[in-house]
Formats: structure tokens, C-alpha cells, sequence
């Protein structure tokens, strides 16, 4: 290989990249990752989010529908510093807020990032 | 997750390392197991399943002895060589990138490869034979000829198929890729193993601007990637 002219593709960089980064700048993290889905799900198994204390975050686990959700079961996490699993289901009137419109069901584990 | 984790994970990904990370759901505990790396102190059913997550490239939770586990795949970025630094390739390149694919464009015609044509991806000027023996293609490789050039083509498409990559497509229409199918029997290759390559090359979408041709070439590689993990 011609290494004169390399360069690496970057695009946005993993979101455990951007934990590290985060936690290295002293911000409390945690990382939510895709652990099942069943029928139609936006993001499959594997996906991955991470967040902040503040609620900011990179990253997807639905296409928006349970993000808001999941950030805040983060947030908790970062502040008990226990792991979750959290499950989504169809959506109803209910739980709107964090019901999946697809119908499917997802299920995703919240985890803070510990030093 | 533990720094030490994440710090194992993200240095294995830095050297295109595969690796399972294992979480067991209720407690927490991690394991970050590295292909060919040292004993992560899995026991060893758990350890079996992880390595099998990887090879089939597929995430799931399994339940071992009454603990449930959640097995994280993670292999390096599929790659895509393209052999010929044309037009087409101009527009394939970005599009494979979104897709997550580790690019590499070879084409030993300098003038076609140049900074401005193809920023942010590796290329090679070395022959395309040469070039693609050097990078070891695996099952996770795609190939695309798209010089036309019996030349540059062939010895690529040769070496593309002593391989195990998934996609091999070659550009050309019916009557050149008949006569390429000539060529590469005459020199000695099985029509089974002529069989893989993908030509006229792209799903047929009707494609006629460069960039529609790429559109359906990289349409038609993730589907034989779908379709095998499917199947």
C-alpha cells in the first residue's frame, strides 16, 4: 500500500469514543446500548448512546422515539451508579413519551461509565 | 462499564482488533474478550458463545448456567477496495463510507488518484493484484473493479477470488463481462468460482449517471451482506 497519501475516513466518531472522551474531560457518563428488539425496531441490536449528567448525548437507540427516556434513566444512573435494563414497548396513550410508534419493542441497558 | 473496560475495548478497536464484550445484566460485570488476545477469564461456555456472536457478526443476549449475558460483537469496519479511481468510484466512495465501510480506492494511473478526487480515504497506486494480496481479504472485504481495463481488472479479479470476500462485482456489460469470463477461464479459473462475480455489476435500478450506478452497486453488496447473515 501507498501510505504517502493515507488518510482514514472519520466519520462521527463511536459513541464509546466520545464516553472516553467525556469521561476523561470529568463528566459523569453513562453509555446505553440496543440488548434486544422484537418486529420493527429502528436501531438494531448493538446500537449505542452515550450521555452526560447535563442530558447531552451522541448516538441512537430508536429513531428518536425513546431517546428522551433513556436519557433520563442515564442521568439516574450516573447518580446511583447501578446499571439498568430498561424495556420499550408499542406505544399507548399512557406512555406516549417513550412508546415506539413502529410497534416494536426494544430493550436497552443504561450503564454509567465507572473510573 | 469500567474505565479499564471501555480503555480495553477502544484500544482493541484501535487495531482492528474483533472482540466480544460480555455484560452479565443483573450485576454488571464486564469481560472484554479480544480474538487471538490474552485469557479475558470467561468460563469457558460463555467464552464459546461470545467467539461464536463474532463470527456470525451478530449481538444477542444468551442465558448460561441461570445468568443472562448480554454478547456485544464488535469486528472491525467491513471493507471495500475499489479497483479503478474513476468517475463511479468518485461517488461510491462516500456512500460506502456513510455505510460504515473502511475504503480503499487502488488504481496504479497516478493521475487518477489524486488528493482532490479522493480525500479522506486511503488509496494505492500499487497494482491492483499486488495491492489487494497485501491487505489479506476476508469474509468482511468487498471488491469493485470498475476500470474496464482487462489490465487492471483481471489481475484484481483474480486475487478477488482466491479469497473468501463476500461481494465481488465487476463493471462491464454483458458482451465485456462475457469476454472477461473467457479471459479469466482460459487462464485457468472454474466457471463455479467465475459464478461469484457480480456482473453487470449493481442491482438493477434503472441506474444511468455515475452516481445512480454507485447507488445500485452499494445496494447490491449490502444485500448479499444481509442476506447472508439472514441465511
Amino acid at each position: 500500500m501507498d501510505d504517502s497519501e493515507l488518510a482514514v475516513n472519520e466519520p462521527d466518531p463511536d459513541p464509546l469514543t466520545t464516553a472516553e472522551r467525556w469521561r476523561g474531560e470529568g463528566r459523569g457518563v453513562a453509555i446505553a446500548t440496543v440488548i434486544a428488539t422484537w418486529g420493527s425496531s429502528p436501531r438494531p441490536v448493538g446500537s449505542q448512546l452515550v450521555l452526560d449528567k447535563e442530558g447531552r448525548f451522541a448516538g441512537s437507540v430508536s429513531g428518536g422515539c425513546i431517546e428522551g427516556a433513556v436519557i433520563a434513566q442515564g442521568i439516574e444512573a450516573i447518580r446511583d451508579r447501578k446499571p439498568r435494563t430498561l424495556d420499550f414497548g408499542v406505544s399507548n396513550e399512557q406512555a406516549w413519551e417513550v412508546g415506539l410508534t413502529c410497534g416494536g419493542k426494544v430493550q436497552v441497558y443504561v450503564e454509567p461509565v465507572e473510573d | 462499564m469500567n474505565r479499564s473496560v471501555l480503555h480495553a475495548v477502544l484500544e482493541a478497536r484501535a487495531h482492528q482488533r474483533p472482540l466480544v464484550l460480555v455484560t452479565e445484566l443483573d450485576s454488571g460485570r464486564q469481560w472484554a474478550e479480544i480474538r487471538g488476545g490474552p485469557a479475558s477469564g470467561l468460563a469457558a461456555d460463555l467464552r464459546d458463545a461470545a467467539l461464536a456472536a463474532l463470527s456470525r457478526d451478530r449481538s444477542a443476549v444468551v442465558e448460561i448456567a441461570g445468568a443472562r449475558y448480554f454478547l456485544h460483537a464488535m469486528n472491525p469496519p467491513l471493507r471495500l477496495f475499489v479497483v479503478g479511481a474513476v468517475h463511479i468510484a468518485q461517488a461510491l466512495v462516500p456512500m460506502a463510507s456513510l455505510l460504515g465501510y473502511a475504503v480503499t480506492v487502488i488504481d496504479p494511473r497516478r493521475a487518477f488518484v489524486t488528493g482532490e478526487r479522493f480525500s479522506g480515504v486511503k488509496v494505492s497506486t500499487d497494482w491492483p493484484d499486488d495491492a489487494l494480496a497485501a491487505v489479506g481479504l476476508d469474509a468482511r472485504s468487498a471488491v469493485v473493479t470498475l476500470t474496464h481495463d482487462p489490465k487492471l481488472d483481471d489481475p484484481a479479479l483474480r486475487v478477488a477470488l482466491a479469497s473468501p470476500a463476500f461481494y465481488i462485482g465487476s463493471l462491464g456489460s454483458r458482451r465485456t463481462h462475457g469476454r472477461r469470463i473467457e479471459r479469466l477461464a482460459t487462464a485457468g479459473l472454474t466457471q463455479e468460482a467465475l459464478a461469484r462475480i457480480h456482473a453487470p455489476i449493481g442491482l438493477d435500478i434503472g441506474a444511468v449517471s455515475p452516481a445512480e450506478i454507485a447507488a445500485s452497486i452499494v445496494a447490491e453488496f449490502t444485500l448479499v451482506l444481509r442476506a447472508r447473515a439472514e441465511g
